[in-house]
């Protein structure tokens, strides 16, 4: 029910039979060479040999069919930047990316702080997105971080989520109060963990790389105090609290001691910070300058066991497209930000599940349960009588990342020239097939 | 914990090409002993009466500098000529930059003229190397940012194997605001690479972890042969800043002073010196000072490297240019 209330995009009623996948749902406990039929945009029979029922038939031997993907923190940059990206080009980039659902923060400009806003942007979603797309509402006013946004009714109006994302909220008792207040919605609260008196001049992890490259640093701690304080301030609340982006490995370890105390927070860790460390900014490439910055292999490292034990149950892409002439300077002017949907699942089969450093199995429910149930999503599954969101996938399939090959509107793939491994040939969203290669 | 083994190759930096000097990681120890061997044959080309020679003739040269600089520009300015380059100096105030030109179309703009060699000054790190992908011109890094300065590093080293006779085994204290010096890091490097062992000192704050040993302890600079005496910047001490409680305080603490320095130590400095604050004036003017040394050598060290890379490192023969301008 709350799924319905959040997600707004088309809904599809397609027909279709998935012939001779090997079907991988580790939640449902399924991993069989299977045929799955689609009527009317809901799963309605598994099995071998089905009767096409004069559906159209994708024959998919020697690929994989899993759950789609879910990605909770995406910049659609609508309204205000719709040259970088817009709720078409966004989600038509998240449908070839495998997602059948995104989460698009509120750092916008304006920032969307006021129900009108969040009703607006449904209603363009409704019309134009490729899949449905859950809009994030501010937590404060204009992101401010002082006055609380009117979060009940932003929620009326169908916020899925509040976040001041891109900034902190840096007062405790503004974070306290919020906590406390949105017992009242429901929401989950997600928050960007940035002590911001102490990253002032960042533009890389502040550590032995940025020493040498003579860039300002932006430490660990930066975000791990904040971290710290968060969890406490849930503990305290008891009302739940969504760590966006981590990459420190302080951040981990407060994650976890909340957690073993049982307060309520989740997390969340993007692609680039799971496949790179700051080595590779050594070329001082403004696609490889973000926020939170790129940290040591100990973080990264640090990230990966959370992710494989679930202290992390969510990888997000944190996709930010930025305009060439925005990325197109020196690292230093360069804004934050990198584009993450349609690598997302390529990446992290090519660095992490190949390598042996994660299982397909974790990486498909961190990609898609592991986010749906912290923002209280429906599940994707592969079930008879479940709504169709199912991405097909070549594993064996090769390709290179070309910025004029994206769908995004932006080019700032961390990934350009690299040549990735598994590739989304199929994804069905909300019923509805979505994108096909 | 998760295996380190992992980042795939392909992720980490290429090994960037040899066509530009953006950095002294960029180098071999066989490319800094070539460098300054070509200096030093351009070192005696000087002492003759005609000191230009036509080596780059029809050549040209952009310096470009987005940052004041005396020193540097001046002493490429004049390399280029005494090349017999032709060469033509950009300054960021007064040009299209002042109307909010980006870098890169000022870049493309310059290459249109097909410059051997831009020049690059900026204030920030990384934007010789951008400028270098732009343009696909040669570019010589003349300070980036807090990032590098490699020509002023390898003057540094001919300064130094001309006062001590060798660099291997030499210790040079470097003393002051590493943290925000693109001199410290080029040297730093340089050091390293030709067997040269350094020290930092100076207030905690402005000592990056990582770099090399590091100590606020002034007493730690009578271990060294040469004391680098960083320059001293007022907005390191603004409010917010905080890195060092005033400038007195860092003179008392920090200053280089006759009583600081022991015989046969050389103490040196890359410009412009903030005398009575980092170091003092007596220091500065002393027997033991290399300052005005490295303004002379930084002519024949950039000297080296124009004609290093215009000519891929073939070996100079001085006689028998001299004298033919």
């Amino acid at each position: 029910m709350l799924a319905g209330a959040v997600l707004a995009g088309r809904r599809g009623a397609d027909n279709l039979v998935i012939r001779g996948a090997r079907v991988l749902d580790p939640v449902e406990g399924i991993d069989a060479l299977l045929d799955v039929r689609i009527d009317g945009g809901v799963v309605a029979q598994l099995g071998e040999g089905l009767d096409t029922n004069e559906h159209r038939v994708v024959e998919a031997e020697g690929r994989l069919l899993v759950p789609a993907f879910v990605d909770p923190h995406v910049h659609l940059r609508t309204p205000g930047r719709e040259d970088e990206e817009t709720i078409e080009s966004g989600t038509a980039a998240a449908a070839a990316g495998g997602y059948c659902a995104i989460l698009a923060v509120p750092n916008t400009d304006p920032v969307v702080d006021r129900p009108e806003l969040v009703r607006g942007l449904r209603a363009r979603a409704e019309a134009e997105a490729h899949v449905p797309v859950g809009f994030m509402a501010a937590l404060t006013r204009g992101q401010a971080g002082e006055e609380l946004a009117e979060l009940a009714e932003l929620a009326a109006a169908g916020a899925a989520a509040f976040t001041d994302d891109g900034r902190p909220v840096a007062a405790a008792g503004v974070m306290r109060r919020a906590l406390q207040y949105n017992a009242v919605t429901g929401r989950m609260i997600a928050v960007h963990c940035e002590e911001p008196t102490l990253t002032r001049g960042g533009h890389a992890h502040a550590g032995a790389v940025a020493a040498e490259l003579g860039l300002g640093g932006w430490p660990s701690l930066g975000e791990s105090l904040m971290v710290a304080r968060d969890v406490d301030l849930a503990a305290d609340t008891g009302r739940p609290v969504h760590l966006m982006h981590l990459s420190a490995r302080e951040s981990v370890e407060h994650l976890r001691r909340g957690q073993s105390l049982g307060a309520p927070v989740t997390a969340e860790a993007t692609p680039h910070h799971l496949c790179l460390t700051d080595e590779a900014i050594r070329t001082l490439d403004p696609n490889l300058k973000m926020n939170p910055p790129l940290r040591t292999a100990a973080d990264r490292a640090a990230l990966l066991d959370a992710v494989r034990d679930g202290a992390i149950a969510a990888i997000a892409t944190d996709h930010a497209p930025h305009a060439p002439e925005e990325k197109d300077v020196p690292f230093e002017s360069a804004p934050f930000g990198v584009l993450g949907l349609e690598t997302a699942f390529s990446a992290l089969y090519t660095y992490l599940v190949e390598p042996g450093l994660l299982p397909l199995e974790t990486l498909l429910q961190r990609l898609s349960a592991g986010p749906a149930a912290i923002f209280g999503l429906d599940r994707p599954r592969v079930a008879v009588g479940a709504p169709a969101n199912l991405t097909l996938v070549d594993l064996e399939a090769g390709w290179r990342v070309k910025a004029t090959k994206l769908r995004s509107r932006s080019g700032n793939s961390w990934l350009l020239g690299k040549r990735l491994r598994g590739r989304v040939a199929l994804t069905v969203a909300a019923g509805r097939v979505a994108f096909e290669r | 914990m998760t295996d380190l083994r992992v980042i795939g190759g392909d992720l980490l930096p290429p090994r960037p090409e040899r066509r530009n000097l953006l950095s002294i990681a960029d180098l071999e120890r066989d490319d800094v002993e070539r460098l300054l061997a070509t200096a030093h044959s351009f070192a005696l080309s000087q002492q003759r009466e005609t000191k230009k020679l036509p080596t780059l003739r029809g050549r040209l040269v952009l310096n470009v500098f987005y940052e004041s600089s005396t020193r540097t520009s001046s002493s490429f300015e004049l390399a280029a000529k005494r090349l017999s380059a032709d060469t033509l100096t950009l300054r960021s105030s007064g040009s299209s930059v002042d109307k909010g030109e980006s870098l890169k179309d000022t870049a493309l703009t310059l290459a249109a003229y097909e410059p051997d060699v831009i020049v690059l000054r900026h204030p920030e790190a990384g934007a010789p190397a951008f400028v270098a992908r732009a343009t696909g011109a040669r570019v010589v890094n003349a300070g980036d940012g807090k990032h590098q300065h490699p020509t002023q590093a390898l003057l540094d080293l001919y300064t130094m194997r001309r006062a001590f006779g060798r660099l291997d085994g030499l210790h040079v204290a470097i003393v002051g605001d590493v943290a925000h010096s693109r001199v410290a890091r080029s040297l730093l490097q340089a050091l390293e690479l030709v067997g040269a062992r350094a020290t930092l000192v100076g207030p905690p704050a402005l000592l990056p972890a990582g770099l090399a040993p590091a100590t606020h302890d002034i007493e730690a600079i009578a271990d060294a042969d040469v004391i680098y005496v960083l320059r001293m910047q007022q907005e390191r001490i603004a409010a917010g800043a905080n890195f060092v409680p005033s400038l007195r305080e860092y003179t008392a603490r920090w200053g280089i002073t006759p009583e600081r320095v022991r015989d046969g130590q050389r103490v040196m400095h890359p410009g412009p010196m903030n005398r009575g604050i980092e170091i003092d004036a007596r220091v500065a003017d002393s027997d033991a000072s290399l300052v005005v040394d490295q303004v002379r050598n930084g002519l024949v060290v950039r000297m080296a490297v124009l004609y290093d890379l215009l000519t891929a490192g073939r070996p100079v023969a001085v006689d028998a240019a001299v004298g033919v301008a």
